[in-house]
């Protein structure tokens, strides 16, 4: 009996194994399912930020369109298909979480949950401890933004706490806000609707890693230091050459990433 | 139970109850004063009067205070032309908005209040000062509003318990009175059962030195009704008289 287990699991792992290796070519997994982050066209391709981000990196890594192919798996069965070695890589949003490391590695993060302050149009705010002085700044209560806020700008900020976004955008168009701070892809998604004209982003995005977490990555599994070494210096060329952003500006109009870091 | 942290929040929260009584207070000051001309207009024969103060008093009473406070404060705002008049200054600060909603609600039902009170008074009495020919403002001054004021306390003292508790819903529009600034701490450490009674014993605590207040006002004014034997040892009256 126990032989024959450990053969199954052999021949099982051998078979898997095979599959991934066939032909050498490196398998990327996204969901499909998370715009605009990466999603299926109505014609049956790939496409979004993730996906975009892969095709670049794998332009970058030397690959042909033969070289790599793109699969979609659920949110579920992501970790567990890396694992048995269903694919390589995943290219999904996938944020890096301490529990997440217990399984997976991940290479350097491709973008972060940033956060936007927003003002109206010409308010001519500039976002430091010196340009918010005395201004009134309006946030959702128990929020990374709030705790950023209190931890960054309390002393010279008067903030107010909000129990939704709609509600501070509400008063910011009123006027009773100098400026607000959300998620960026929120605010920008808003900033594009009705409500949210007269309004825009000022200043750089909020990514302060102490308030806002590691960031979101490519994973891959553990002990693939080379393919982990080459997706980096990947990641660190597209960046440096401005394919990164090039590609993230397509989604968003503000930063998802501290290019300037 | 975390009694440290309920221990390290009560500063925060009698700050918070400094706010909830600048609230209260104001409202019922500004309540009180727009309340007595409106119990006057409701009680009123003509229609011109009543009608508008009999409107007033039932929208006021007929809709949610959390209504009429979103009203005043997102309401107003979305009106460009309130935002360009002189009234914005006021209108623009949450403190002043919850003030505004607050003194409109408790005008209504002190209005009510006064109103039944007014009527309460023994229409004989009323005759009796007309048939000496007291003026329509002596009679007010000397016969109605004397006594109304006086019946109209035990009613009075309820709404302003409803009052100081519905201040709780300024918390809604960015306050940080009592409940708002307990809302707050709780969405920092996770905590709800410690603060909300940490604040509900606040909240009792102010209802009881309210009551107490007013039981000794009415006690005060009232001597009239108790025979003169119940009479409590006062102050300044020599023991051997």
């Amino acid at each position: 009996m126990k032989k024959a287990v450990v053969f199954l699991t052999l021949v099982l792992f051998l078979a898997t194994s095979g599959l991934a290796m066939g032909g050498d070519v490196l398998k990327i997994a996204t969901e499909g399912a998370y715009r605009p982050f990466n999603y299926v066209k109505p014609d049956g391709s790939l496409s979004g930020l993730d996906v975009e981000i892969a095709r670049a990196l794998a332009a970058e890594m030397g690959l042909d369109k033969d070289d790599y192919e793109l699969v979609i798996q659920e949110w579920d069965g992501m970790i567990p298909g890396l694992l048995a070695r269903k694919f390589d890589v995943i290219v999904a949003s996938m944020s890096i979480t301490d529990k997440r490391k217990e399984a997976v590695a991940f290479t350097e993060p491709y973008y972060y949950e940033t956060g936007s302050f927003v003002a109206k149009e010409g308010a001519d705010l500039e976002i430091s401890k010196q340009g918010l002085k005395g201004k009134t700044v309006g946030v959702q209560t128990a929020t990374t933004w709030a705790r950023y806020l209190e931890g960054v700008y309390a002393d010279v900020v008067d903030i107010k706490f909000y129990d939704s976004v709609q509600n501070h955008n509400l008063d910011l168009k009123a006027g009773r806000l100098d400026a607000v701070l959300a998620t960026s892809f929120y605010m920008s998604s808003w900033l594009e609707s009705e409500e949210g004209q007269g309004c825009e982003i000022v200043g750089e995005p909020v990514s302060n890693p102490n308030y806002i977490g590691e960031g979101v990555a490519i994973a891959l599994r553990k002990g693939e230091t080379e393919l982990k070494e080459d997706l980096n210096a990947a990641l660190d060329a597209i960046i440096a050459d401005g394919t990164h952003k090039k590609i993230a500006r397509k989604y968003f109009p503000v930063d998802i990433y501290p290019y300037e870091k | 139970m975390d009694f440290a942290l309920m221990l390290n929040s009560i500063p925060d929260l009698l700050r918070g109850s400094i706010l909830t009584f600048e609230l209260v207070g104001l409202s019922m000051l500004f309540g009180m004063l727009m309340a007595m001309p409106l119990s006057l207009l409701r009680v009123s024969k003509r229609i011109w009067c009543l009608a508008p103060a009999y409107g007033y008093i039932f929208f006021f009473r007929g809709t949610p205070l959390l209504v009429q406070i979103f009203l005043v404060y997102y309401g107003l705002s979305q009106f460009a032309w309130i935002k360009e008049s002189i009234m914005w200054p006021i209108l623009r600060e949450p403190y002043w908005c919850a003030i505004i909603a607050f003194t409109l609600n408790t005008t209504a039902y002190t209005g009510e209040i006064l109103r039944g009170a007014i009527q309460a008074i023994p229409h004989g009495q009323i005759e009796a000062a007309q048939s000496v020919g007291m003026s329509r403002i002596m009679l007010l001054r000397r016969i109605i509003a004397p006594q109304a004021l006086v019946i109209a306390l035990p009613g009075y003292s309820n709404e302003l318990i409803l009052l100081l508790k519905g201040s709780a819903l300024a918390s809604t529009i960015t306050l940080l009175e009592l409940t708002g600034i307990t809302r707050k701490i709780i969405a920092e450490t996770y905590k709800p059962f410690e603060l909300f009674i940490l604040a509900a014993c606040m909240y009792v605590v102010i209802t009881f030195i309210l009551t107490r207040i007013f039981n000794w006002v009415e006690h005060r004014f009232t001597a009239y009704r108790r025979p003169p034997e119940l009479m409590e040892d006062q102050e300044g009256i020599p023991d051997n008289i």
